[in-house]
């Protein structure tokens, strides 16, 4: 049976995202929305919108009963999750399949192999991925044996953490039993899953991931990789694709190792495997899988030219792969800037309120992905993510430059942005020779923020 | 054999009377959990259908949880949805929906309604359920006064937020 009606467990960008397809495909849109976001953007696209609950994200989002009770009554076939909130939840895939809902996305058993950090390293050994050396400790003695093994400087990871929240980086080994005991009594309040790992700090790493899609019985194909090195304590702020550099036989070693790692979890749907790349040694390792679709996913369509949440559709609708791997050709460079309402200037913290005037570029090669209009309101309730703007052109240069002038053509007032900020890393030599390291923008706010407001502030 | 909602009425005067503070009960495929309250009036309900499996009493327990949440959302009257009612009349009084759910009137099919327009309530009448997942939450009329306007058909999905009935309050 055809998918004909998709609610929306998401909002922003994401939810209008999802809406564009939708409208392409001839599908029908229910948006679940809290009350913050009763006049978004995504809440007028959609066909029709229902109030979940109040603004805060625990009251209405991230609430899984009253999720699929919405999809029940308002006779949708499917949910997509989007990314964040329930997107990576085990509990409401399975609520899902238990009351003959479509979720699109992975079975619940593949989210919860990929969710656990421990068990996502065993599949990836099993799968003959290489994973950074490391170990699951469970007490402070436990972990000093575990670190003379592996070598400072040591990671300490939340198990159950992602997106960066939970880690600690320790240099003495002499530090580490204070960061084992904060890392944990941190972890259990945030995740409620107080266990931690320790792997070894590569000093100088890159982050690449690779795209795959699967289509639930064993077979699975890639859309290329991603390089999102730019990060600023772990949050990604732009993105590109290729990875810059990398020589033809990493390029295919991480492509191939993607594919024995999703193939052997038969996995269902879009996904993400990362990995980290040592830019010294060239070795990589296995970082994490993320089981949804990612915020950055428009720099592959850009360069593939496929619609990524058609084809999560088509998967959950069981219409399988329609795309073959020999049909996937990469075309140009694609790069992506995040667009936050935070405050470079004061530590980016988020800059909540409402969009006075906007004006988003228009120009050969730019896609801009948002759901902010003149007059729409940041919510403080959630992430501070206003759009994306997507670059693509035939090589790294002129997607650099088409992007460089995007940024400039940008008028935002109302909120603070970090515009400036990202006109700075697209200006930065580093950054334009390629293949950065994920210390890039550490290094860069210690050496000139003053140079940065000279020239743009 | 199954429960009345008189049935439900007498077992939650009988926990409050009690010196229990937790009650489940499952008859005929019908299971009951009552918990009292901090407060002396606030002993709260859930209803649930069993659905059969074991981890009922579970999820049960998480739907008091935020029944009582929602009541306590619920109860102060909802300052922006009263205001439309109010604008016009100073003594009417919106009851919103604490949560987005099935709507219904009466506590199971062919049961008499909660309420009906012109029944007489109290702060903690029960006047509807809204059900999340097989689990039933009740809504209480929040005010004293006379119900006027009973909005939602019967069974059908409504919104957190919707206004649910009107009441006039004295």
């Amino acid at each position: 049976m055809p998918i004909r009606r998709i609610l929306i467990a998401n909002r922003g960008e994401i939810a209008v995202r999802i809406i564009r397809t939708c409208r392409e495909l001839g599908i029908e849109t229910v948006l679940a929305a809290s009350e913050a976001d009763r006049d978004s953007l995504p809440a007028r696209l959609a066909n029709r919108t229902v109030c979940i609950g109040p603004s805060r994200p625990t009251d209405s989002y991230l609430k899984v009963e009253t999720i699929v009770q919405a999809a029940l009554g308002t006779r949708a076939d499917a949910i997509h999750p989007g990314y964040g909130f329930l997107s990576e939840r085990a509990a409401l895939a399975s609520l899902c399949e238990a009351e003959g809902v479509i979720f699109i996305g992975p079975t619940a058993a593949q989210i919860e192999a990929v969710g656990d950090k421990l068990r996502a390293r065993a599949e990836a050994e099993a799968a003959q991925v290489p994973v950074v050396p490391g170990a699951a400790v469970e007490s402070v003695s436990e972990a000093a044996a575990a670190a003379a093994r592996i070598g400072a400087p040591i990671l300490v990871k939340a198990v159950g953490g992602g997106g960066g929240r939970g880690m600690k980086r320790v240099d003495r080994l002499a530090d580490l039993p204070a960061a084992v005991e904060l890392a944990a009594a941190e972890a259990g309040a945030a995740f409620g899953d107080a266990r931690v790992y320790l792997e070894r700090f590569v000093a100088s790493g890159r982050h690449v991931e690779v795209q795959v899609l699967g289509d639930g019985a064993g077979g699975a194909i890639h859309l290329g990789e991603r390089d999102c090195s730019v990060q600023r304590r772990y949050q990604k702020l732009v993105e590109e694709t290729p990875a810059p550099g990398l020589s033809a036989a990493l390029r295919q070693a991480l492509h191939e190792a993607a594919l024995r790692f999703v193939r052997r979890l038969s996995y269902r749907g879009a996904g993400t495997v990362e990995f980290l790349v040592d830019r010294d040694s060239g070795a990589f390792y296995f970082l994490e899988m993320n089981a949804r679709i990612q915020v950055e996913h428009p720099v592959t369509e850009a360069v593939t030219g496929v619609d990524l949440v058609a084809e999560q559709i088509a998967v959950a609708n069981g219409d399988g792969l329609r795309i073959k791997q020999a049909d996937v050709h990469p075309r140009g460079w694609a790069i992506e800037c995040r667009v936050n309402a935070e405050d470079p200037e004061h530590d980016f913290r988020p800059s909540p309120g409402t969009i006075r005037e906007v004006s988003w570029p228009m120009a050969e090669g730019i896609r801009v992905d948002t759901h902010i209009a003149a007059g729409s309101r940041v919510p403080p309730f959630y992430d501070s993510l206003m759009a994306k703007i997507i670059a693509h052109g035939p090589d790294r240069a002129t997607a650099i430059a088409r992007l460089r002038r995007a940024i400039a053509d940008t008028r935002l007032t109302g909120v603070a942005s970090n515009l400036a900020f990202q006109a700075c890393v697209l200006d930065d030599a580093e950054f334009q020779a390629g293949g950065v390291d994920t210390g890039f923008v550490a290094r860069m706010l210690e050496a000139g923020p003053k140079q940065m407001k000279a020239r743009h502030g | 054999m199954s429960l009345t909602a008189a049935d439900v009425a007498e077992i939650m005067r009988l926990v409050e009377e009690s010196h229990f503070d937790e009650v489940t009960l499952e008859v005929d495929g019908m299971k009951i959990s009552l918990r009292r309250g901090q407060g002396a009036a606030a002993a709260a309900a859930a209803v649930g259908v069993d659905a059969g499996a074991g981890p009922a009493d579970g999820a049960a327990q998480n739907a008091i949880a935020a029944q009582r949440a929602g009541t306590a959302i619920a109860t102060p009257a909802g300052p922006s949805s009263a205001g439309s009612a109010a604008a016009s009349n100073p003594n009417a009084k919106d009851v919103t929906s604490p949560l987005l759910g099935t709507f219904y009137r009466a506590p199971k099919p062919g049961a008499p309604p909660f309420v009906e327009v012109g029944s007489r309530v109290e702060e903690d009448t029960v006047v509807a359920i809204i059900e999340v997942m097989k689990l039933m939450n009740s809504v209480r009329a929040g005010v004293r006064g006379t119900v006027t306007e009973i909005l939602p058909a019967d069974g059908t999905l409504v919104e957190y937020g919707e206004t649910l009935l009107r009441i006039k309050a004295g």
